[in-house]
């Protein structure tokens, strides 16, 4: 247990390692502003005093370095910064947008995980039949769609034709727990379907990789039935793979949550990102890269773990 | 070259034939359109008509005219990227795997940490701060695209530069640039090409999101993307007409997906085991 336990805590330290060199990245990034911030919110007309006033206010008066490291401590003990938009404190509603946005996410992860898993397994064992070449192929299709193109299919049949759920899903934390997912529903089918196909590639393609080896194949030499061959000399290999995968696709619907946010107008964090990249509100920009990031960050982490602890051999490596 | 083709299957003999069409509309678009890009021609979403064969858009621009524009201006900003990403990714997985020690470490380290943070928040991130005009869309993208270029490249070329023939030359005192011309370079070319098909895919979609997201290609240039948010309100009154752009964008990338499944089929050499 011991191996395993400094495994994790060698990774967990290398992620925050990495969080560190991001957020280095991100604050840089906003130094290298061509012009100045002041000049592009305040407007050509601001007199030089304006101008000195409001540089006082939001710290530019300071070295680089210092500015980050108060950021920095800033961010660790929760005050994430002012918008500038709005002058409220962005740790206000980033909160709200967070917790949004993983329900969102957490709803098509539900869906998505194990359709992909049942249906990935089964096009990897009976391969080469009609039903898996109509996987390959609607697959392959899938993942060639843009996700606002899905989104306005779903919208188009679900919506608009059908009316069965609403088009623009306005969730907010007074409705009930029922209203909330009848609103969340379109958008958490768009994200399903976007990350469904490149999960079911991924499990078929593992499970076929681990059928082929030499161990399978004297398993059914033997006369093994086909269930006892799947459930208890397949599958436990096939864990680790698996898991990698829809991790990694978990860290995609990080990204793919983004684009759906707009199209329906929901209220996450993806939203509120774009939003301020459109007003060039630098402060809540940097806060939801950072959160993006280590959302991204701990998903990577995650399937990292699960790959070495599911691995015997790197588990105790030599 | 035309033998291989004959014998693909029939996928991919069809994504050859669209991505063709593609190629020759976008290339032939001022002569194939019947009115100019950004010229107003009519009242504001007019239906299918004689006139203007797809109607006309949210300002009053004939949708068929800018679907034709879009097409050279989405596939011509991808494949720019793409190669920029794969010169500058390229080259350096090349040159990592060629010098290896400290250099490999020190760049494999800084391709880790870009690619620790979600590529589409980081491009919102960088078109934040330098704008949204088309050189600083193609240089951002293809900076960050060149990342998994890179690890493409030189986990490819590592395999390359381990072989006696590669030994052989370097003894023989030949510089750097002839290895990687005439040694690295011919050998790794196949699975550089299909992820060259890959990466067109995901750049082409990464674009169009971000037009449509506002944040990409600006009006009054024709784009697909941003042509689908612009007349997102259709669809509430039950027209497809916004969705033909996001249908061409499907089409393209679906094509060039079929084609590089092919390929990867090719150069794994499991064809015949699949068949």
């Amino acid at each position: 247990m011991s191996s395993v336990l400094k495994i994790v805590l060698q990774r967990l330290g290398l992620g925050f390692l990495t969080l560190f060199a991001v957020s280095i990245i991100i604050a840089f990034v906003v130094e290298l502003l061509p012009g100045d911030i002041t000049q592009a919110i305040l407007g050509q007309s601001a007199t030089p005093e304006t101008v000195a006033a409001f540089r006082k206010e939001i710290g530019l008066d300071r070295p680089a370095h210092i500015r980050y490291f108060e950021w920095l401590g800033g961010m660790v003990q929760g005050d994430l910064g002012q918008s500038l938009a709005s002058k409220r404190e962005i740790s206000e509603f980033v909160g709200t947008r967070l917790s949004n946005t993983l329900f969102l996410g957490g709803l098509a992860a539900a869906i998505a995980v194990p359709l992909a898993l049942i249906l990935g397994l089964l096009a990897a064992l009976y391969r080469n039949s009609i039903y898996d070449r109509i996987v390959n192929l609607l697959t392959l299709t899938s993942i060639s769609f843009p996700e606002f193109f899905v989104a306005y299919i779903l919208i188009l049949f679900l919506s608009v034709k059908a009316g069965f759920f609403p088009g623009i899903s306005n969730v907010s934390t007074d409705l009930a727990f029922s209203e909330q997912l009848f609103r969340t529903i379109l958008p958490a089918l768009t994200l399903t379907l976007v990350v469904l196909a490149h999960m079911l590639r991924m499990t078929r393609a593992a499970i076929i990789n681990l059928l082929s080896s030499p161990y399978i194949e004297m398993a059914s030499l033997k006369g093994t039935k086909p269930f006892r061959i799947i459930f208890h000399h397949a599958l436990p290999n096939a864990w680790g793979p698996i898991v990698n995968v829809i991790a990694l696709n978990l860290a995609y619907l990080v990204v793919g949550v983004v684009v759906v946010e707009v199209v329906f107008v929901y209220p996450g964090l993806g939203q509120l990102l774009v939003d301020s990249v459109s007003k060039r509100d630098l402060p809540v920009v940097q806060a939801c890269s950072i959160i993006f990031a280590a959302v991204y960050i701990l998903l990577n982490l995650f399937a990292d773990i699960v790959s070495i602890i599911s691995n015997p051999r790197l588990l105790h490596p030599r | 070259m035309l033998k291989t083709l004959w014998s693909a299957p029939l996928t991919a003999k069809l994504g050859v034939l669209v991505i063709i069409c593609y190629v020759f509309v976008a290339v032939l678009a001022p002569v194939l359109a019947p009115y100019k890009e950004t010229a107003i021609v009519g009242a504001s979403y007019e239906l299918w008509s004689d006139e203007y064969l797809l109607g006309t858009d949210n300002i009053g621009r004939d949708m068929l005219t800018r679907l034709i524009f879009g097409a050279r201006n989405t596939i011509g900003i991808a494949f720019a990227t793409v190669l920029l990403a794969f010169i500058v990714g390229g080259t350096l997985g090349m040159l990592a795997a060629i010098l290896g020690g400290w250099y490999d470490l020190v760049i494999g380290r800084i391709v880790d940490i870009l690619m620790a943070i979600p590529s589409l928040v980081f491009a919102l991130l960088l078109l934040t701060v330098f704008g949204t005009s088309i050189p600083s869309l193609v240089i951002i993208i293809a900076l960050l695209d060149s990342t998994r270029v890179f690890r493409i490249s030189r986990s490819a070329a590592m395999n390359v530069v381990v072989m006696e023939f590669v030994e052989a030359a370097r003894l023989r005192g030949e510089g750097m640039a002839w290895i990687i011309r005439k040694e690295l370079l011919p050998n790794i070319t196949a699975p550089l090409l299909a992820e060259f098909g890959l990466r067109f895919c995901f750049v082409f979609l990464f674009i169009a999101s971000l037009s449509f997201l506002g944040l990409g290609i600006q009006p009054p240039l024709a784009d697909w993307g941003s042509m689908v948010r612009e007349n997102a309100t259709l669809i509430t009154y039950n027209d497809i007409t916004p969705l033909l752009p996001a249908v061409a964008i499907a089409g393209l990338t679906v094509a060039v997906n079929f084609v590089v499944d092919w390929m990867l089929h090719l150069s794994s050499g499991l064809k015949k085991e699949h068949q």
